[in-house]
Parts: structure tokens; C-alpha cells; sequence
């Protein structure tokens, strides 16, 4: 039998600083038989534990990794192969097996994990992954209220393989410059993304905007509209009124991890995804200087009165840009209600067991609803 | 009728008399009632020294600060505050200088640049120095005055804080106010020099020394040391001889000054009678003028204390308050 | 996050970012420059070991290199603090405080109570303290209790880079008296910092490890030794969580209480020593309010009552090891009541 029907469960890439991963436990027994995206072992970075889901189907023939091993990234953790592989073969693979490092010739590895760039005098960061010499039109990932480009820790390598993906931090967010654009209404932030697109050649792409970015990315098709090919809007803003600003405010509000863990839990349909290091990190961003100033400006723009101001989605009605809708049910922050208000001829899917950092919880299902959106329209 | 032979005007003159009148009638009626056992702590007090504070002092605005000794409330007086939030703060009470929590040694009013009585001898030199450091980087012409004792010009935060004015060109002035004893010990055993000029000039900086019973003298000596460290001129130490009234602090029996020492002080080197005599018999004011005047302050003393005794305490609730700006 | 940069760096870039940011901030200290006065270089030394160095260079005259005279300097430093100014003065080393401790503890400490709440001394005095350099008795004391002890002052220690840079700006612009504490052994470490101005609070201890076996709080160079025992104890299965306490004053002790609530045994490492530190007295508050929930007695890691010794072979003896933390933990784990 040859290798070729040997499949490798390999140590995912969760964001793009992430190098090694802790193995929790595994959630299914050799000799089961793995359908893609069945949960099949709980992998634990600093920065968030997670199942990892099978992306492959086939039979689980060895387990490698043991619970509580450190691995980096792409290592093996374990083996599928149909019966009639022996498992002498799966010994020979298991031990010919290399951990592939940053490769010559890996395109895919090669540059920094991020870049920066100055556009209307605000400084941004943001990343870049797959192959930009390619012609299809590239993936744009937009993040929410608070967020930053590792908001998309679960989705960003895993597009990248079929498309190039473009991700960045917003003025105000992650490591941008604590500015915002213009009057810091919808309008600004779109045209911002838009001068930020101009200054890195990129003419048109298929954005997926999640909750704020959502409201952001459809202001962009509305203003530009031969500029976005498509729309992946998760959990978005812009679709109807309300909003949870005690979350908003409360988030703009913590001043310290305890009082900032019931804030951030409220994002989640599992609160338990809410760890330590997840809410370290958002206390160093809120205490850069200037941003509170800056969420506590974007968040009274943008939800003053505790009503949401603009809803650009809506206006999109008339409009031909095909457009997917996602929502976790037990999203706390905009209600998955909203779904109901989707322009005609929009394909929405609202998903059990997820709240509104949907794209993180059911990260295998979105990921496969951006690459159906993607590849419907660069085929045509 | 004589002209005015003074440097200052008539008006200048009676707010001269007046506030060392006033600092006499606060020193001497607060004698009289810590005798009585009215007022809590220690107090040390002024009167005597009158022509010392208000001579150097009448020269500096609000933007000029002064870091004053344990013997403080002529130069608060001189520089401003508030005789009757100051005897509210000598009574513990609030609405005092410092709601009841410094006392005597301790009574401050940063609005008016008066950075503190202080029950730590030597330790205003620096904090002046830092006060002349600021003004320095303020632009604005202002100075420093750090009044010390001659027991703590023998401090090493003193004889630190000379050097430092020296060598950073502080607009900073030191003045020496000698009143012969260090608590009990005359100044003659404690320090080796006699002449402070001599320890100035040994730091590298200009000295001099005036009668500070003088009113005039000590005015015509610190004017031209301050305009000089207004306008970049540096630091300089001013020594004023003078002599204190009372003892070192309200209790002591004073044992060790000479038979008739304290009578002839009173007589024959009273500031307040020296000042009222050049006035009178120079024609600008008449004694009826100064009589005045001292009926007021005397009133004035007098609802200071009413206020001061009717003032209510601090509660439990002050005790823990103002540790911190924040915490 | 963002780079990695050394702790040293972290406290010259804190430095140089809010002075840019604030013109009423000063600095002043013993050869912070260096130079001064000579016929070489200017910012010969930027501090004994090469903190301040490069500042001049974009401050200038807002760096003051000072004579030999602790009381006076320190003293002014406080003096301008008290009329509008921001300085930062620098203590070369904890150990000097001793020729200039009543300008810090009967001065500064104490200007805003005594005068009544009208008064505010926002100076920050930075100063070097530890062991572990050679430099004997009178150069590497960790005298943090002693100023933690006075009503007034605020102290801070802190263990990381992103930590230092954090602190020490929320120092410069805090408006009480603060002395931050700079390990000089820790100079070196690196670790992320973000490149533009941020703050972290005082009061606000960091849980650096995670853990339900037993809680190890301590502070500075002794939180790197309660990490390295922590490592060493989960190979036998203990989960240990060390607490950073960052500011001793303020000081976290909710953080501390709510983990030995879950954790149920407690060992305090202090780098000072043991009579009145910072581990008897962390160890006192933990008794009065948590008693219940220890299951075992509290045990404190610190060097003994002696000063610093110079000879290597000693002075590695003078200071807590990791293996001294493991020892102790297993005391407290042994000793209890279940």
C-alpha cells in the first residue's frame, strides 16, 4: 500500500505568532473513523485552547502525541489510514516523518508574520498570507469593536491555503496608531480600508467583516462597489438597531482583569474559552495610551444612545454583491435575529452552540462558508 | 515737616509695623495660653525675630517660595497666611492651615509659596533649592528663601544644599537667622567659625551679615540680595543677628542665659520699639498712627482665638484622609 | 506583541518617551550623564551602568548630573516636585538611602497629610536594589520594607521589561512620592515590549503562573527563581501559581487572599531580610484574613538575618534559590491539616 493513503494529523497554526502548541487530551479512540470537522483532539497555546477539528476524514490508526506534550506547529499528532495500511507502514512513515520548518521555496512562510505601513497618517499593522503574486482576488479580514487581526487566529491559515488573505489591525486596534479617521463614523472607516487597500495594490477583494468590521465592510461596497467582490459579514453590525453596549462600555470601562473577565466571557456561547492570556492581552492593548479616548469616541459614533447609528447592511438591498450572513445563536452582543433582515438573495447560516465570536467557536464551519463564498466568485 | 528719609513709602511702612506687630501679639498671646495649658503639642515661637521675616520676606510675591524652620509662624505671617486659619491649625482643628493634621511645626499654605514649618531642623535648604530649581526653569524671576537656625546651619543638608546652589546657580537665598542658641547650647560652642560670610565664602558663595533687629538694615540687605538672584545673579547667604524672646520652645525655663540676659533683650533690642522710634522721630508716622495699629492686631489676635477655640475637632473620619493623592 | 527589548532599554525608553511627551518631567541624579565638567564626552557614563544613556543627547538641559550630595539633590528633587515639577531622581543605589531619608520619609511622605490634603509631591525617586552582582554589603540590599513601612510613599518592584516600561510611567505621572525599585540584575532580561507610552496600575498584582497546588508571591528578581522552582515542582505534579506583586505599596493583597482561597497553602520569597519584610508582612495580612483557607502553615523564603557577603561563594548562599522555594513548598504541603 502506498504512503499517499496515509494522512498526518498535524499540530495547527492558530494566529500568526503561534510556534508550538500543548496537547490537553484527545476526544476520540484509535480505530474511529474521523469525519472532517469532528472535534478529535484539545490542543491548549498561551493564547487560547481549542478542539482541533479533523480536516481530513479517514480512520484513526495511531495516536502520537500524549496529553500534556509541547509541539511545535505542523508536528505530528497522530495517523489516518484505511485498514489496509500495516501498521509496520505507519511505523515507517511516523519515523521518516520531519517537521516541515519555514522551507526554501515556502511562500507561504517567507516575509514577517507582520507589516507595517502609515496610510492618512495613521500608522496600521497588518498581515499577509498565501501567494500575492497570484490574480485572484484576495480575502480581506475585518475585526470588531475592540478586536484585532488575531481575532482571526482560527481562520486566517486555513483560507491562505486555497487564497491569498490580507488581515489588519484598525486605527484605534491592535497595534495601530490610537487615531481614528476623518469623523470616525462608517463612512471614514471605509474609506480608510480603502486608502489602506490603494497603498499595498490591492484592486479588489472579497472581504469578511465580523461584528463592527461587518458594518465596515458593507459601508466599503456601498462606497466602492466595484471594489469588493464578495461579503462574508459575521455577526455583523448594520443590520438592525440594537447592540449590548453594556458590553461595548463595559469593555471600554475594565480598567483591570477582574473587572474585565465577565465583559470579554459575554463574547463567548462557552465562557471557558476565556483564558488568562486572552485577557492579559486585551488589558496591554486597552492600556496603550490613547485608546481608551479612541473606543470610547468609535463606540458613542458608532452606538451612541445605545442604539446602533448606521445600518449600511440593509442599504445593500438593492445591490448585486453576493453576500453571506453568519450568526452564532446565542451571539450576546447583536442578537442573531438580525439574520432575518438579510438582503434578499443572501446566504445565511445561524449556527447552534456559538456566540458572537462565532468565526472562533465554530471556526471549521466559517472557514468552509468564506471558501464557498470565495470560490463561487473567482470561478465566475 | 521732615521728608521721608526710608526706602519704602509711609503706606509700605505701616504694613511693615503692622505685620510685625502682628507676628508679636500671635507670639505672645499664644505664650500666654500655652501657659494656661489651652494648646496641644510644642510651639516655638517668633517674637523678637519680627524684623528678620518681615524685612526679607516683604520683598516676595506668591510665585516665590520660602521653606521655613520649626520656628515658623513669623514667616507665615509674613508671607501671608491666614493668622486665624493659622491659630485654628495650633489648636488641632479643622479649617486650620492643614485641617488640624501639621500643628505648629508643620503649617503650610502652598498657594501663598510658603512650602512648610518644618519639625525637621536643616531639611528646608534642599527643598528650596528644588523650589529655585523650578523657578529657574519657570523663567519668571522668582526665588527660593530657606530660613535656617544657626544650630542647623551646622546640618549637613545645609552645608549640601550651599554647594548645590553653587554649583547649579540656583536663585536660591540662605538666610542664617542667628539668634545666639541652639536650643540651649549657644551658637558660639557649636559652630567653629565666627562669621557665616566665612562658610558662605567657603562654599562659593557671596555673604553678609546685618543686625536683624534692624528692620532697615535687614530690608536693604536682602533687596539687593534678591534682585541679584532674580536676574541670574546666583545664590547668596544672608545672616541676620538677631534674638529671640522666648525660649526654644514653650516650657523651657531657659537656665542657660546670663542673670538679666532675657530683661535686656526686652529692652534694649526690641525690633518692634527700634522700628517705631525711626518712624516716629523721623516725623513719617506718628505714635498715635502705631497705636492704631496695634489696637487692631490686637482685636484681630484676640477673634483668632475665639475662632480657634470654637472650631470644631477632626472626626475619626479625617484621621486616614489626604495619605494620598490616590492609592 | 511588539519587540523584544531589555529592561535597561525598557526604563530608557519609559524615560525618554514621557519626557518628550511632558515637559515638567526632569531627571537629576549621580553621573546620569556623565561628563559633566570635563574636557572628554559628554553623557560619558548616562548612569553607572548605561540606564540614562542616549538622553541627553534629545533632553539636554532637563538632565541634571549632580554633586556628590544625596540629601541636598534628593531633597530638591522633592522641593520642584512640591512646586509643579516632575522630577525623577535617581538613588544610585538603594543602599544610599541613608544620607537622604528624611527628605523621602518626613518630607515628601508626609507633605500632603500634614498640610492638610493642600499639598501633592509628585516625585519619582528610581533607584538600583538586589544582590547577585559581587557588589558586598553597602551596594546590594533589597531594602523595599523599609520604605513600604512609611505612610505616604508608594514602592514599586517590578520583575519583566513590559512591566518596568508600564510602571515606571505610570510613576512619572502618578502624583504621590514613588520609589521604583530597579533590580540590577535584571537589567539585562529581556522581554516584549510595546513600542509606544502605556501604563499599568499600581495596586494590581499579576498572576504570572497559573496553578492550584500552592500559591508563591514575591516580587522582582525572586519572581524568576519562584518560576524556575515552579517548573521543577510540576515534574513531580505540583501545580505551583506565583504571584507577582509588582507594587508593594499599594499592594495587591485581594489577589494574593484569592489565591490562597483556592490554593490553600502559601509561601511568601523575599529577597530582603527576614525580620519585617515584605514576607512576614504579606504572611500577617494572609493569617488575619484568609486563616480558614490554609490547609497547611505559611512558610517565607528569604536570605538570612545577615548582611550581603562578597565572596561568590557566599553571596550565592545569601540568596534564595529556586531549590530553597521547592523545599519550602513541600513544608507547607507536608505540615498541614487536611
Amino acid at each position: 500500500m502506498s504512503a499517499a493513503a496515509i494522512t498526518p494529523i498535524v499540530m495547527p497554526k492558530w494566529g500568526l505568532s503561534m510556534a508550538e502548541g500543548k496537547v490537553v487530551s484527545w476526544l476520540v479512540e484509535e480505530g474511529t473513523a474521523i469525519s472532517v470537522g469532528m472535534p478529535i483532539l484539545e490542543v491548549e497555546t498561551d493564547k487560547i485552547a481549542n478542539a482541533v477539528e479533523a480536516p481530513d476524514p479517514g480512520l484513526l490508526r495511531r495516536k502520537l502525541a500524549a496529553a500534556g506534550e509541547v509541539l511545535p506547529v505542523k508536528a505530528l499528532l497522530g495517523v489516518m489510514a484505511p485498514p489496509e495500511v500495516s501498521d509496520a507502514e505507519i511505523g515507517a512513515y511516523v519515523a521518516a516523518y520531519v517537521v516541515p520548518v519555514a522551507s526554501e521555496g515556502d511562500e507561504v512562510e517567507a516575509g514577517p508574520a507582520y507589516q507595517w505601513l502609515e496610510v492618512d497618517a495613521i500608522r496600521v499593522r497588518y498581515a499577509r498570507r498565501g501567494d500575492e503574486s497570484s490574480s485572484a482576488a484576495p480575502v480581506l479580514f475585518l475585526h470588531g469593536f475592540g478586536g484585532d487581526l488575531d481575532n482571526w487566529l482560527f481562520n486566517l491559515d486555513a483560507v491562505a491555503a486555497a487564497v491569498p488573505v490580507i488581515a489588519l489591525d484598525l486605527p484605534g486596534h491592535g497595534q495601530s496608531a490610537a487615531r481614528l479617521p476623518g469623523a470616525a463614523a462608517l463612512p471614514d472607516l471605509a474609506r480608510f480600508v480603502l486608502h489602506f487597500l490603494d497603498a499595498i495594490g490591492v484592486e479588489r477583494v472579497h472581504v469578511v467583516g465580523h461584528s463592527m468590521g461587518g458594518a465596515i465592510a458593507a459601508q466599503m461596497a456601498l462606497a466602492a462597489p466595484r471594489r469588493v467582490a464578495s461579503l462574508v459579514l459575521i455577526a455583523t453590525a448594520g443590520l438592525g438597531a440594537e447592540i449590548n453596549t453594556g458590553y461595548t462600555e463595559g469593555f471600554v470601562a475594565a480598567a483591570t482583569r477582574r473587572e474585565l473577565k465577565p465583559v470579554v466571557e459575554q463574547l463567548f456561547a462557552d465562557p471557558t474559552l476565556v483564558r488568562r492570556q486572552m485577557l492579559d492581552d486585551l488589558l496591554m492593548y486597552k492600556r496603550l495610551d490613547g485608546v481608551s479616548q479612541v473606543l470610547a469616541q468609535l463606540g458613542s459614533k458608532l452606538f451612541g444612545g445605545g442604539r446602533q447609528a448606521e445600518q449600511p447592511v440593509l442599504q445593500l438591498a438593492g445591490s448585486r454583491v453576493p453576500m453571506t450572513l453568519v450568526w452564532g445563536r446565542q451571539d450576546r452582543i447583536i442578537p442573531a435575529t438580525h439574520a432575518a433582515q438579510a438582503p434578499r438573495g443572501a446566504k445565511v447560516q445561524v449556527l447552534d452552540g456559538a456566540g458572537h465570536m462565532v468565526m472562533m467557536e465554530r471556526a471549521g464551519e466559517v472557514n468552509a462558508l468564506i471558501l464557498a463564498q470565495v470560490k463561487d466568485q473567482n470561478a465566475s | 515737616m521732615t521728608g521721608n528719609p526710608f526706602p519704602l513709602g509711609k503706606p509700605e511702612l505701616l504694613e511693615a509695623y503692622r505685620k510685625m506687630r502682628t507676628i508679636r501679639e500671635f507670639e505672645e498671646r499664644l505664650h500666654v495660653d500655652f501657659g494656661r495649658g489651652d494648646i496641644p503639642g510644642f510651639v516655638h515661637l517668633y517674637a523678637g525675630e519680627e524684623a528678620a521675616g518681615i524685612g526679607i520676606i516683604s520683598h516676595l510675591g506668591d510665585g516665590d517660595r520660602i521653606a521655613s524652620t520649626h520656628r515658623g509662624h513669623g514667616h507665615c505671617i509674613a508671607k501671608g497666611v491666614d493668622p486665624v486659619a493659622m491659630m485654628k491649625e495650633i489648636y488641632g482643628k479643622r479649617g486650620g492651615s492643614c485641617e488640624g493634621k501639621g500643628g505648629s511645626m508643620h503649617i503650610a499654605d502652598v498657594s501663598k509659596g510658603m512650602m512648610g514649618a518644618n519639625g525637621i531642623l536643616g531639611a528646608g535648604a534642599p527643598l528650596a533649592c528644588g523650589a529655585a530649581l523650578a523657578a529657574k526653569y519657570r523663567k519668571k524671576g522668582e526665588v527660593a528663601i530657606s530660613f535656617v537656625g544657626d544650630g542647623a546651619s551646622n546640618q549637613g543638608t545645609f552645608l549640601e544644599s550651599l554647594n548645590l546652589a553653587a554649583v547649579w546657580n540656583l536663585p536660591v537665598i540662605f538666610v542664617v537667622e542667628n539668634n545666639g542658641y541652639a536650643e540651649s547650647t549657644s551658637r558660639d560652642y557649636g559652630v567653629a567659625v565666627d562669621s557665616y560670610v566665612d562658610r558662605a565664602a567657603g562654599f562659593g558663595l557671596p555673604g553678609v551679615t546685618v543686625d536683624g533687629t534692624d528692620f532697615f538694615a535687614v530690608h536693604e540687605a536682602a533687596g539687593e540680595i534678591i534682585r541679584r538672584a532674580r536676574s541670574g545673579g546666583g545664590p547668596a547667604l544672608l545672616e541676620c543677628k538677631m534674638v529671640r524672646f522666648f525660649g526654644h520652645f514653650e516650657g523651657d525655663a531657659q537656665t542657660y542665659r546670663g542673670s538679666g540676659e532675657l530683661d535686656d533683650i526686652r529692652a534694649n533690642q526690641d525690633c518692634l520699639r527700634k522700628f517705631a522710634a525711626a518712624v516716629t522721630s523721623a516725623g513719617v508716622i506718628t505714635a498715635g498712627e502705631l497705636t492704631a495699629i496695634d489696637h487692631q492686631v490686637l482685636g484681630l489676635i484676640e477673634h483668632a482665638v475665639v475662632q480657634a477655640k470654637a472650631a470644631p475637632l477632626p472626626t475619626a473620619a479625617d484621621l486616614t484622609t489626604d495619605v494620598y493623592v490616590s492609592y | 506583541m511588539a519587540r523584544k527589548i531589555s529592561m535597561k532599554q525598557a526604563i530608557n525608553e519609559a524615560l525618554d518617551q514621557e519626557m518628550a511627551r511632558d515637559p515638567s518631567v526632569i531627571m537629576m541624579g549621580e553621573d546620569i550623564v556623565g561628563g559633566a565638567g570635563g574636557n572628554g564626552e559628554m553623557d560619558a557614563w548616562g548612569g553607572v551602568l548605561g540606564v540614562t544613556k542616549g538622553l541627553y543627547a534629545k533632553h539636554g538641559d532637563r538632565l541634571l548630573d549632580t554633586p556628590l550630595s544625596e540629601s541636598a539633590y534628593i531633597g530638591a528633587a522633592i522641593g520642584a516636585a512640591a512646586c509643579g515639577m516632575r522630577p525623577v531622581a535617581e538613588l544610585m543605589f538603594i543602599d544610599f538611602m541613608g544620607v537622604c531619608f528624611d527628605q523621602i520619609y518626613n518630607q515628601a511622605a508626609k507633605f500632603r497629610y500634614m498640610f492638610g490634603g493642600k499639598a501633592q509631591t509628585p516625585v519619582v525617586i528610581r533607584t538600583m536594589v538586589g544582590a547577585g552582582f559581587r557588589a558586598a554589603a553597602q551596594h546590594s540590599q533589597m531594602l523595599t520594607p523599609l520604605f513600604t513601612h512609611i505612610p505616604g510613599l508608594k514602592v514599586v518592584c517590578p520583575s519583566t521589561p513590559y512591566d518596568t516600561k508600564g510602571l515606571l510611567i505610570q510613576s512619572i505621572r502618578d502624583n504621590d512620592p514613588v520609589i521604583f525599585c530597579e533590580h540590577k540584575n535584571l537589567y539585562a532580561f529581556e522581554g516584549e515590549v510595546p513600542e509606544g507610552l502605556y501604563t499599568i496600575p499600581f495596586g494590581e498584582a499579576n498572576v504570572i503562573r497559573e496553578g492550584k497546588s500552592v500559591s508563591i508571591v514575591t516580587y522582582g528578581l525572586m519572581v524568576h527563581r519562584a518560576l524556575e522552582a515552579a517548573t521543577l515542582l510540576a515534574k513531580e505534579g505540583i501545580e505551583a501559581e506565583v504571584i507577582d506583586l509588582r507594587t508593594l505599596s499599594p499592594l495587591d493583597i485581594a489577589t494574593v487572599i484569592e489565591s490562597v482561597e483556592h490554593t490553600g497553602h502559601l509561601v511568601c520569597v523575599d529577597e530582603a531580610n527576614p525580620r519585617c519584610s515584605i514576607a512576614a508582612d504579606v504572611s500577617a495580612q494572609v493569617v488575619q484574613a484568609a486563616f480558614g483557607a490554609l490547609r497547611g502553615p505559611i512558610q517565607m523564603v528569604t536570605p538570612p538575618h545577615c548582611p550581603v557577603p562578597f565572596s561568590p561563594a557566599l553571596e550565592d548562599l545569601y540568596i534564595p534559590s529556586a531549590a530553597q522555594i521547592v523545599a519550602a513548598v513541600k513544608r507547607s504541603l507536608g505540615g498541614g491539616r487536611h
